[in-house]
């Protein structure tokens, strides 16, 4: 943030003693509120955010309290609302997804930016940026009608086969789900994986590379042992960005999730996610306790994404300290 | 990647130009390395031009000239770090101790011939786990810390750092970092270790604490060295290659290129009419 001190000690005779008017003239003074509006209107923004969603919600946090995290009943009929279905679906959804999604999309990194020739990389990011601006309900069209019917036929019996005696793998392979939606969301992060990570590792230095490579090191050995290590914490940055887009992934989570809110160690069983459960039901919530609860839910999903984002930023600070004996990350 | 391969030859004597004395001297010693015939091109443009000389063995070696002259380049053939570049080609022969290094393996390559480059380029990682990197991927059989430590001694820097190896090498000053590259690359034990300019991103005193490591290093390996600071290949160097444009103009034992140069070329570059 922009510090305050308008006078810096040391910057000679000059800097003191012209007039607020005079630098406002000579711009550096503009400079300094506009670009520190700009940047106080994110927290701006976010206050506001905060606001609005604790105001909306001041009914279903008097009437349930801290139970609304706790309780797994969603019922609109009989006024019950609890957030847990949808927190666990959320989380396990966000989970498949970047299991699928971060060795792919770092393998694939590490190809485009290390192995691939320059041009066959720049033609592939064109398309992964093209992928990654792709609207989510597109996504979400390319699961009902492609991945859906994937699961339901091939995948999904298949795992049941050789897996069933894992609570993850049972229950009836209705194609929607938990699985379906992890899949889904892997396909839509994938690209935004790539892309950082591409970026991050060929502006690793050259002389890093140079460095293993001329102890002997084979390309690979350079490749794994140096530069990914030295590209860690912005490979991790693109993996949080991805968490990030997961997490409040609405549309095409929405269309394939199954709208079912129950918690279940079945990945085959149907579920539904916090994003999700607001998109679909909003519209046709009735009476203050069923919107209010919904609001509520958007607190929550704040809560949850700031809590991840905060895990994320204490674990790339620790990585880095043990992994390469820095102070600082 | 080199377009032809020529039988490895004997080694070369240094091409001194004129005189014959210092050819005589020069063939009384044994040669680690020879260069013989070497053309080098990015893409089209060549940037070396008939390139012959030889590698005293245990010796200094210096290439000096002046910006873009292919010293660099040069060096970096020697343990064909160039292949690491898009579109470098290499004609000619290069020869370490009687074998072509085209007709061997790279990695086993490298780990004969070290190398240090000019802004020092440790690993994000402790002092300790910087030198014990080569020994680890080269599954190394004596113990490691022993060897660390021999090569933080070699390296002259084991006193400044050897209560606290599990630090970053990123705390250490810039001239504790060059030692501490040094001490990486031999580690392995190379045969040769060449420099590129490692002294062109440090201060006075650290320049001086590397050239009196390099003088001292010639005991255990062949050191060959750029520099685009003459007075530094004079202080440090037995044999001297003075480059320009790609073409090497001459290649003598030191105290003879800097006092009576057998090029006029030569003689307006070391005493500074160019450069």
């Amino acid at each position: 943030m922009a510090t305050t001190t308008t006078t810096v000690p040391g910057a000679g005779p000059l800097a003191g003693s012209r007039s607020f008017l005079s630098r406002l003239r000579d711009g550096d003074e503009i400079a300094r509120l506009g670009t520190f509006l700009f940047a106080a209107s994110v927290v701006l923004i976010t206050i506001l955010l905060v606001y609005e969603l604790w105001q909306g919600s001041a009914l279903p946090r008097h009437q349930f309290g801290f139970s609304f995290f706790r309780t797994s009943v969603w019922d609109p009929v009989f006024d019950q609302f609890g957030a847990l279905p949808f927190i666990y679906g959320t989380l396990v959804t966000s989970a498949l997804a970047l299991l699928i999604a971060v060795p792919l999309g770092v393998g694939a990194a590490i190809f485009l930016a290390e192995l691939a020739p320059l041009r066959v990389s720049d033609t592939l990011e064109f398309f992964i940026d093209l992928l990654a601006a792709i609207p989510s309900v597109i996504y979400g069209l390319l699961g009902i009608f492609i991945v859906v019917p994937l699961m339901r036929r091939v995948i999904q019996p298949q795992l049941k086969h050789y897996l069933g005696f894992l609570p993850l793998f049972q229950g009836p392979a209705f194609g929607l789900g938990f699985l379906t939606a992890g899949v889904v969301l892997a396909i839509m992060i994938i690209p935004y994986i790539i892309s950082v990570s591409r970026e991050i590792l060929l502006s690793v230095p050259r002389d890093q590379r140079e460095a293993a490579l001329a102890l002997g090191a084979t390309r690979w050995e350079s490749t794994w042992k140096v530069v990914v290590p030295f590209a860690r914490s912005g490979i991790f940055g693109s993996v949080f960005l991805a968490l990030a887009r997961a997490l409040g992934e609405t549309m095409a989570v929405t269309m394939v999730i199954g709208n079912t809110p129950v918690i279940s160690a079945s990945l085959l069983s149907p579920g539904d996610s916090i994003a999700s459960v607001i998109a679909s039901q909003f519209k046709e919530a009735t009476g203050e306790l069923y919107t209010q609860s919904l609001i509520e839910l958007g607190l929550v999903l704040f809560l949850l994404t700031f809590i991840l984002n905060g895990l994320a930023r204490i674990m790339i600070v620790v990585t880095s300290k043990r992994g390469t004996g820095l102070g600082q990350a | 990647m080199h377009a032809s391969v020529r039988p490895a030859l004997s080694v070369n004597i240094p091409q001194t130009g004129t005189n014959t004395a210092a050819r005589e001297s020069a063939a009384a010693l044994s040669m680690r390395m020879a260069i013989s015939k070497v053309n080098f091109f990015y893409g089209n443009k060549q940037t070396l031009f008939d390139i012959s000389m030889g590698i005293a063995t245990n010796k200094v070696t210096a290439l000096i000239g002046p910006s873009g002259c292919g010293k660099s380049t040069l060096l970096r053939t020697l343990n064909r770090m160039h292949e690491t570049v898009r579109g470098a080609r290499l004609e000619g022969e290069i020869v370490l101790d009687g074998n072509s290094i085209f007709g061997q393996d790279v990695t086993s390559l490298r780990r004969r011939v070290g190398m240090v480059f000019q802004r020092p380029n440790p690993f994000p990682k402790s002092i300790f786990d910087n030198v014990a990197y080569g020994l680890r991927i080269n599954g190394s059989k004596v113990p490691i810390a022993d060897a660390v430590e021999k090569s933080l001694r070699r390296a002259a820097l084991w006193e400044e750092v050897k209560d606290h190896l599990h630090k970053s090498a990123y705390e250490l000053s810039g001239g504790q970092q060059q030692r501490l590259c040094i001490a990486r690359a031999l580690a392995v034990d190379p045969e040769v270790l060449l420099l590129d300019e490692p002294c062109s991103a440090l201060d006075p005193i650290s320049t001086a604490k590397i050239e009196e490591l390099l003088v001292q290093l010639k005991e255990f390996c062949t050191i060959v060295t750029v520099t685009h600071n003459m007075q530094q290949a004079a202080r440090i160097s037995d044999f001297t290659a003075f480059l320009l444009i790609g073409q090497l103009i001459e290649f003598s034992p030191t105290p003879q290129l800097f006092t009576t140069p057998g090029d006029p070329r030569t003689e307006a570059y070391i005493t500074g009419r160019f450069g």
